[in-house]
């Protein structure tokens, strides 16, 4: 199977503050098929940024081979990546990691409950989700400018709008709006949230992405890892890159920092 | 074509090409991007005498061409390493190099003689150097009179060569470098990463957990050069050379400075194909610069 490609930009645009989707072209895109799995994309010329940027899929469209990818630019990476031009290419390794299970999962009511950037990979995950199942996304943002997807979401089903500081949607954090009485949930976000999510739905049955810097992105050398909760696990760890970057709620400790 | 044999203590290496520990795991990772059999070695991730978790995260960071770690040594522990790892990397014809660290000279001495012993491993890779754990590693590496100390020690029970692999952490290199000869050291390994610190603007505290990190990658070429060809001038040792290698040129830069064979560490990161690309590029390159071998490049060095 194709591994890596260097893809050609299609379209780069921002669609909120700092934050931008761009669109990506190449064979590769015929092996994401699995939400929640990444790309680890290679930043300028050259050795000069020795680190990739690991960043979800946020959307596949396998007849235009095309993917599409959300990002924040927080950094020289991000910055570069913000400046790419259609026509361009950027290398791309993966899709790597596991994803989202979706197989077999039909006719459940299901939350997927993002937030900021890490409302992407849900995107992808609810489109396929949607065919069979009911969704409610809960989407949380710091203010309005930062908001994206709202209207994508909301063809998947019913949307709930959340920030900080109540400039859009509704006031508070994600969690104030979570009920219990729900079939499944798949979350991704700051792993303060996902904290609190994994504690109050703590009956439901769920599923959390994690983000962490990386460096091989491949799981060869330790840089990404958290700590797993059972005491008895064989190892007492995961790599996020290769085992994750998505886990069932309650295998991974997510109160470390 | 340019001839890449290389022949070292416990070392026969078909080219002079091996990834760096601790950047390429125990080679399954890899294994799926080629075959590993192009290799002229490979050098395992660290192994201590117990399971170690490492550092807390973030574990790795930035910096212009390079990168900081504070891993601190996560490894499954020696047994682990010999009972689930090594079998793997005995279905390829590759010299395998065991990485060893440890917090005590007991330590390291109880994982040398217990993975050198195994019929994959050619040689000891003892790692001084490690700046990310509070104890044992660096404190190793950067007096020469435990640095002797523990050579003699390892040397005494290890079945298999042994090269120190040194800090660029301290004042005088050469004097590491002589200490551990005449300690009974069977060659070196040489640079390590140096310590280094980025802070985060935001939260207004080190990037990373560990709050220094060990930085690598084409940011240290230079010094890693400058090292090996100081040693090279007081030691007829031999060399395997590492720091911020990326090409083939990179190779023979590394050659010229004394290094006898190289390791490749960050760039593996960007591209899981470095290794490959560069032994495939370095005869050309070598005929390019009027050597036909790997050999005659290295004595030029001299
Ligand atoms: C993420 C990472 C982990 C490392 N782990 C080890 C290790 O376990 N043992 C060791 O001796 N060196 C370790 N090193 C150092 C490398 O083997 C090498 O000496 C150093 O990175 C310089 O080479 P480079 O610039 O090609 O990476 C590590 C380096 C990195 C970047
Ligand atoms: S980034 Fe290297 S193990 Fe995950």
């Amino acid at each position: 199977m194709m591994k890596e490609q260097w893809m050609e930009v299609l379209n780069n645009r921002p669609i909120a503050l700092d934050t931008y989707e761009m669109t990506l072209h190449g064979k590769l895109a015929s092996s994401m098929t699995q939400p929640g799995q990444f790309l680890h994309l290679k930043i300028g010329d050259g050795f000069r940024h020795v680190l990739r940027r690991p960043l979800s899929i946020a959307d596949v469209d396998q007849e235009d081979q095309t993917v599409k990818i959300i990002y924040k630019v927080i950094g020289e990476g991000t910055k570069w990546l913000s400046q790419a031009k259609p026509g361009n290419q950027i290398h791309v390794l993966g899709p790597r990691g596991h994803g989202f299970p979706v197989e077999n999962v039909a006719d459940q009511h299901i939350y997927l409950i993002g937030g900021g950037v890490g409302v992407p990979p849900l995107y992808y995950l609810g489109k396929q989700l949607a065919e069979n199942n009911r969704v409610t996304a809960v989407l949380g943002f710091q203010t309005k400018d930062a908001v994206f997807y709202e209207e994508k979401f909301q063809e998947l089903g019913e949307t709930m709008i959340l920030t900080d500081d109540g400039s859009y949607g509704k006031r508070g954090l994600v969690t104030d709006v979570l009920e219990s009485k729900m079939d499944l949930y798949y979350s991704c976000g700051p792993l303060g949230m996902l904290h609190a999510v994994t504690r109050k739905l703590n009956d439901v049955k769920g599923y959390v992405s994690l983000e962490e810097r990386m460096g091989c992105g491949i799981g060869a050398c330790f840089a990404c890892v958290c700590k797993t909760t059972d005491p008895n696990d064989e190892r007492g760890y995961r790599k996020i890159c290769k085992d994750g970057p998505v886990f069932p709620a309650k295998e991974v400790v997510l109160w470390q920092i | 074509m340019a001839d890449l044999n290389v022949s070292l203590p416990g070392l026969n290496l078909k080219n002079p090409i091996m990834p760096a520990s601790g950047c390429f795991g125990f080679g399954r990772e890899f294994s799926e991007f080629y075959d590993l059999n192009q290799l002229g070695a490979i050098v395992i991730k660290a192994a201590t005498g117990e399971a170690r978790y490492g550092n807390p995260t973030p574990r790795v960071a930035e910096t212009p061409s390079g990168m900081l770690n504070a891993i601190g040594l996560q490894n499954p522990g020696v047994d682990q390493i010999i009972e689930k790892e090594l079998p793997f990397l005995e279905s390829f014809d590759v010299p395998i190099v065991a990485n060893v660290a440890g917090s005590t000279v007991e330590e390291y001495v109880e994982v040398t003689e217990k993975i050198s012993r195994h019929p994959v491993i050619q040689a000891i890779e003892l790692n001084i150097s490690c700046p990310n754990v509070k104890e044992g590693g660096i404190q190793f590496g950067t007096d020469p009179k435990t640095a002797a100390h523990l050579t003699e020690k390892v040397k005494e029970v290890s079945e298999k060569p042994v090269y120190v692999k040194l800090s660029p952490n301290v004042t005088d290199i050469v004097e590491m470098a002589k200490a551990v000869a005449d300690a009974g050291a069977d060659g070196l390994s040489m640079i390590n990463t140096l310590t280094g610190m980025r802070f985060d603007l935001h939260k207004k505290r080190p990037i990373i957990a560990n709050e220094t990190g060990g930085l690598s990658g084409p940011a240290i070429k230079p010094i890693a050069l400058r090292m090996i060809y100081q040693v090279r001038q007081a030691l007829d040792l031999p060399i395997i050379g590492m720091g911020g290698i990326t090409s083939a040129e990179d190779v023979v830069e590394f050659l010229l400075a004394g290094a006898d064979a190289v390791a490749i560490g960050t760039a593996n990161f960007l591209d899981p194909y470095i290794c490959p690309n560069v032994i495939e590029s370095l005869p050309n390159t070598l005929e390019k610069y009027g050597f036909s071998s790997v050999q005659e490049c290295r004595l030029k060095g001299e």
